[in-house]
């Protein structure tokens, strides 16, 4: 998939394992698990697409008064760019380099 | 109960109450002003061999400063001042809400999403400033049939907008949980404790649990900060170099 922020996530992850933050130096007992740091990343990037697109279309509904024309079609769009955004938080770091 | 907290309280008495000067923004003063003593104090020595305040305000400095022209690019050391001035406030911010009595300004969405604001509008400004109209290619992934862009542009814009939500949500989301949860296991302590000598032994569990969330806590704040500050670079990289 050629996007427009490819590289994103992979400087990302290449920045924070330079300043040694993807392990933080805590004790292992406390050590959250493995992953839920991202996990929880991961659910507010869904959510906030999700967010935009449902506010996108409620705005243009109650404007045009095509009541539920635009909120569905942009709720949709929304959970589809949320999938993007989840995409290119995680497919980055899992996927082979191209 | 536990989110009694943010409750925003007039300060300085009548003025404050009549201009809505909340002790949000006089906590929002106090971390602009602990940036401001930290640079100027730490920079006044001026040794070759710097001492601890010294080695505090040079640390921040060059963290950031590295960390823009890493992220950014050359172009980067142009944008320092706006991401060193946002991830000090954000840092103090979080910091000062650590401190007893101290209130955690980050942890009000209209901040945040004040900030998150700043953010996009800024890194759209300088898109459209560094490329022109070239500029909303960016919503068009390359090497796509015209024809899905009908479907692909929106979906672009919707992801470019939910910047906005995500980057203010989680900061947001992060202090309110983290003081939220250190006030509920603050109030089993003072229950258990004081409903006898019994519960008040297994009170030690609460207590030990939010010495240790206190630690925690620190590190979301530094991480929280961080990831606010970093995602500004890898966004305005974008704007410099579109893709």
């Amino acid at each position: 998939m050629a996007s427009g922020d490819d590289g994103f996530e992979a400087r990302l992850q290449a920045a924070r394992a330079r300043q040694g933050l993807e392990q933080p130096d805590v004790p292992r007992r406390q050590q959250l698990p493995e992953g839920l740091g991202s996990a929880l990343r991961v659910g507010v990037e869904l959510v906030s697409a999700l967010m935009v697109g449902l506010g996108i279309g409620w705005f243009l509904d109650r404007r045009l008064h095509t009541k539920p024309l635009f909120l569905v079609v942009f709720v949709l769009m929304g959970a589809v760019a949320g999938v993007l955004n989840v995409w290119r938080v995680v497919g980055r770091s899992t996927a082979p380099p191209r | 109960m536990p989110l009694e907290q943010f409750t925003l309280h007039p300060a300085l008495g009548l003025l404050g109450a009549s201009v809505n000067f909340t002790q949000a923004n006089v906590f929002m003063a106090l971390g602009a002003a602990l940036t401001i003593a930290l640079l100027y104090y730490g920079s006044r020595p001026a040794a070759v061999v710097p001492g601890r305040l010294q080695a505090a305000a040079e640390m921040l400095y060059s963290f950031v400063h590295d960390m823009a022209v890493e992220q950014i690019g050359p172009e980067g050391t142009r944008y320092f001042p706006f991401v060193f001035t946002l991830f000090a406030f954000i840092l103090m911010g979080n910091l000062i809400g650590l401190v007893p009595y101290g209130f955690t300004y980050t942890s009000h969405i209209a901040i945040t999403l004040a900030l998150a604001l700043m953010v996009v509008i800024m890194v759209t400004v300088v898109g459209i400033q560094r490329h022109g109209w070239h500029f909303f290619s960016y919503f068009m992934p390359p090497g796509v049939t015209i024809w899905l862009a009908p479907l692909l542009v929106p979906i672009e814009v919707i992801s470019y907008l939910s910047r906005i939500i995500s980057l203010s949500v989680r900061l947001f989301a992060n202090m309110v949980a983290g003081h939220a949860m250190m006030v509920v296991f603050g109030g089993f302590v003072i229950l258990l404790s004081s409903a006898g000598v019994a519960t008040g032994i297994v009170a030690v569990g609460p207590f030990v649990l939010n010495v240790l969330l206190s630690g925690f806590e620190l590190l979301v704040a530094l991480l929280q900060a961080y990831v606010f500050a970093i995602l500004t670079c890898l966004y305005l990289h974008d704007a410099e170099h579109l893709h």
